[in-house]
């Protein structure tokens, strides 16, 4: 019997082979000739997660809409790990005719500097991203966008909310305490988190903040558990940086507002969703197609911001308190013609001082060491043209209370 | 059962014991023909796609250009090696579902000399100590549920898959002791730049499958051919003869699981140093126990294994492929795999048993 399975199998495996004898050839060879025409483009995009995970739609939503609006081909590979697994699924995807490959988590990074090493002649770009200004090489690239100025936005909106809870007596002012549920102790959750706290604090002076970690960046039931607990622990108002819909399920069972992230849960959250901040990656999806068709340089950093579209707020909630629009647009102006900054060192204390100077770790190294001073004209210069596109601010300002610093 | 007189039941459940081969051959050829209409039937209701070119695709996927064609065997080669360090503890009858964790904690070792050692000892070293520290993690981790059932009897299977979870987690604690940059989750690609503790021969694939070739062929005689090999048998088919002829049971369930674990380490070395250069929770994706699967459909047949591991990656590989070309989420791909992997085990039991209904029932129902 044993021999029979065998047998059934490996007459499978024979034929495979033999098709695959015939296959393989042909395939190269449509490759070869698609590479060799420099003014097609085919696009391919490597995401971690698929649809479900709200931070890949947000990225596969935006393929789709810059792909389709320039009416470029191109091939979206789903699920694929922070492993080697993404330099064959890069490679593959340069075998099938890309000659821009993106890709969308930060564990992705090493393999595809490595695949674009190996390919010289095809653009890899990776958002979030921190190695494309120290490696040097023509064709990898990091993208992000100033999404701290998106998180303050929103911040304006909590702060307006819980001014309007302390205006009908629901609370008093000092219980004016949000709470933030954070992936990791990463950069880019910290930047997050901090502006938009200070956004908050520009409209409410006597708000708080009690911070919370759930160590993955997809975890529904810890997610729920963080949103839980902070509730609990007397926050009044929650907002978060993880990418389910736990945290905004447990503010809606709860009747507590909260604000989202990567695009509106109101769906879920009908009676208490005020607003979501995200990054529009379409904007640089467009540059990027447009650059290898017209044969331009491609920035090995970019950051997108406000005005060029890619930091967006969607509509407000239901719950939103009257005047949020208008102050958010007075804020947006603000921001844009330069008037206003986020880390603005007067705003905010560590430790009880303003901050003068700070070393940033810009260029990543295993001693996590400061390399680049980033207080510029009086305010922290976060994803700075001069720096990178990632962020970087990783300090602990006063009046935000982290919970739980294991991740 | 046995008697006639007692109430019969509506069926009953008979070993055979003269089906010819032939007959054999045919159930299978019908089973996995069955398997593929019943994908073109779901395929067709739910997406409306033509199945022959889902088929086409699922190919492609695997074998569809030279790269992929190496891909599909350095998976296979991985699986491959993970059944097969399964299967002498399958075949004595200890129920190792623990080659998740012994697979992790041999890439966590592996993982843990090319950051620790990268700067103090030549490359050549640090790959020597690199084995040596994988196999021996490996082997320890299958070493203590094997000691907790010789000197306690303890139950083995809840005893291994608790230990998944802590080599789980101690992988989750050193990401964070090792994470760059600070905060991140992610330990990133490692020694990237000195390249010190990456295994590689010829190209990047072919170290796996020399080793999966290496530890198929050594297995096959280790099982059938050594004094080793036939005290396991003896062991699994009955403890008590074996104690009986003389031989040291519990002796025979540790060295086994040693081995068992070792090679389990061994995957977790390839995983690490000749393929990921990196360690996640998830380096090992499920295949400890996938393995099981593989290793018990093979009916614990080493060379049966490789074709067996071939059916579970080719499926895999056409899977991804297809959620990448016609827009579907990977979840259908996976009720494909389902349907697949549904008939061709059901086929084996017809294969083995056979059904005989109780005469005066007549109306007749369907077996799978």
């Amino acid at each position: 019997m044993k021999k029979l399975t065998a047998l059934l199998l490996s007459l499978l495996m024979v034929v495979s082979l033999v098709a695959c004898g015939d296959k393989a050839p042909a395939a190269s060879t449509e490759a070869n000739a698609e590479a060799s025409s420099d003014v097609k483009v085919k696009m391919g995009f490597i995401c971690l997660h698929d649809e479900n995970s709200t931070y890949d739609l947000n990225f596969i939503n935006a393929a789709k809409e810059a792909c389709e609006k320039l009416g470029v081909e191109y091939v979206i590979k789903k699920n694929i790990p922070e492993g080697q697994e993404c330099y064959e699924a890069a490679s593959e995807l340069v075998d099938d005719g890309c000659n821009i490959v993106f890709a969308d988590s930060f564990g992705h990074e090493d393999y595809m500097i490595q695949a674009a090493k190996d390919n010289a002649n095809v653009q890899f770009a990776h958002a979030t991203g921190t190695k494309a200004h120290t490696e040097g090489l023509k064709n990898y690239h990091n993208a992000f966008a100033s999404i701290y100025e998106g998180r303050y936005l929103a911040g304006i909106a909590a702060g307006m909310k819980l001014n309007e809870m302390i205006e009908a007596g629901t609370i008093t002012a000092d219980q004016a305490k949000m709470g933030y549920i954070g992936a990791f102790t990463y950069a880019e959750v910290v930047s997050g988190y901090t502006s938009f706290f200070l956004g908050a604090r520009s409209v409410c002076p006597s708000v708080t903040m009690d911070v919370t970690f759930t160590g993955s960046w997809y975890d529904e039931t810890a997610e729920k558990e963080g949103a839980n607990k902070l509730i609990e622990g007397g926050c009044v108002l929650i907002s978060q940086h993880a990418d389910s819909m736990g945290a905004p399920t447990a503010c809606e069972t709860a009747g507590v507002p909260n604000v989202s992230y990567n695009g509106s849960t109101a769906s879920v959250a009908p009676n208490t969703f005020i607003v979501s901040s995200k990054i529009n990656w379409a904007p640089y999806f467009e540059l990027l197609i447009n650059s290898v068709k017209e044969g331009k340089e491609i920035p090995a950093d970019w950051t997108g911001t406000i005005a060029t579209g890619s930091v967006q707020l969607t509509d407000l909630g239901t719950v939103a308190a009257a005047g949020t629009a208008e102050a958010i647009e007075a804020a947006k102006a603000k921001l844009n013609d330069g008037s206003l900054h986020v880390f603005d060192v007067s705003t905010f204390t560590v430790e009880g001082a303003n901050l003068t100077s700070y070393m940033a770790d810009v260029d990543t190294d295993a001693a996590y060491e400061g390399d680049h001073e980033v207080i510029v004209d009086g305010y922290f210069d976060e994803s700075g043209a001069a720096f990178r596109s990632a962020p970087y601010f990783s300090l602990n300002i006063d009046g935000i209370n982290l919970l739980d610093t294991a991740f | 059962m046995n008697n006639d007189k007692v109430r019969e039941p509506l069926f009953h459940i008979v070993k055979r014991d003269n089906f010819s081969t032939k007959r054999a051959w045919i159930v299978r050829a019908v089973a996995i023909l069955l398997a593929l209409i019943v994908c073109a039937i779901v395929t067709m209701l739910l997406t409306g796609d033509n199945p022959f070119s889902i088929y086409a695709t699922i190919f492609k996927g695997a074998f569809g250009t030279p790269r992929k064609t190496w891909i599909t065997f350095q998976n296979l080669s991985i699986l491959l090696i993970i059944s097969l360090a399964l299967t002498p503890a399958f075949k004595m009858r200890f129920w190792n579902i623990g080659g998740e964790g012994q697979v992790l904690i041999g890439a966590l070792a592996s993982a843990a000399c090319m950051i620790t050692l990268a700067d103090k000892v030549p490359n050549w070293l640090v790959i020597v100590i690199m084995i040596a520290a994988s196999l021996c993690a490996g082997a320890i981790w299958g070493l203590i549920p094997a000691a907790l059932k010789a000197k306690w009897n303890t139950n083995e299977t809840l005893s291994t898959l608790m230990m998944n979870y802590i080599a789980t987690q101690l992988v989750a604690y050193f990401i964070i002791v090792w994470e760059v940059p600070k905060g991140s989750g992610t330990v990133g690609m490692i020694n990237a730049n000195t390249n010190i503790g990456w295994i590689q021969v010829g190209n990047k694939y072919l170290l796996s499958i020399i080793v999966a070739l290496l530890v198929t062929i050594g297995m096959y005689i280790y099982l059938n051919y050594s004094k080793h090999g036939y005290e396991i048998s003896v062991v699994g088919e009955s403890e008590r003869t074996a104690r009986y002829v003389g031989m040291k049971v519990k002796k025979v369930i540790m060295r086994t699981m040693i081995l068992s674990g070792a090679l389990c380490g061994l995957a977790g070395l390839l995983l690490v140093g000749g393929i990921n250069h990196t360690i996640t929770t998830t380096i090992s994706g499920g295949q400890g126990f996938t393995a099981v699967m593989v290793s018990w459909l093979a009916k614990f047949n080493p060379i049966t294994m490789v074709f067996t591991s071939l059916l579970i990656v080719f499926l895999g590989r056409g899977a991804s492929e297809i959620s990448t070309a016609f827009g579907l989420n990977q979840s259908f791909s996976d009720i494909l795999t389902g349907i697949i992997l549904f008939f061709i085990i059901g086929c084996e039991f017809f294969i083995t048993y056979k059904v005989n209904f109780r005469k005066s029932v007549k109306e007749d129902k369907e077996n799978v």
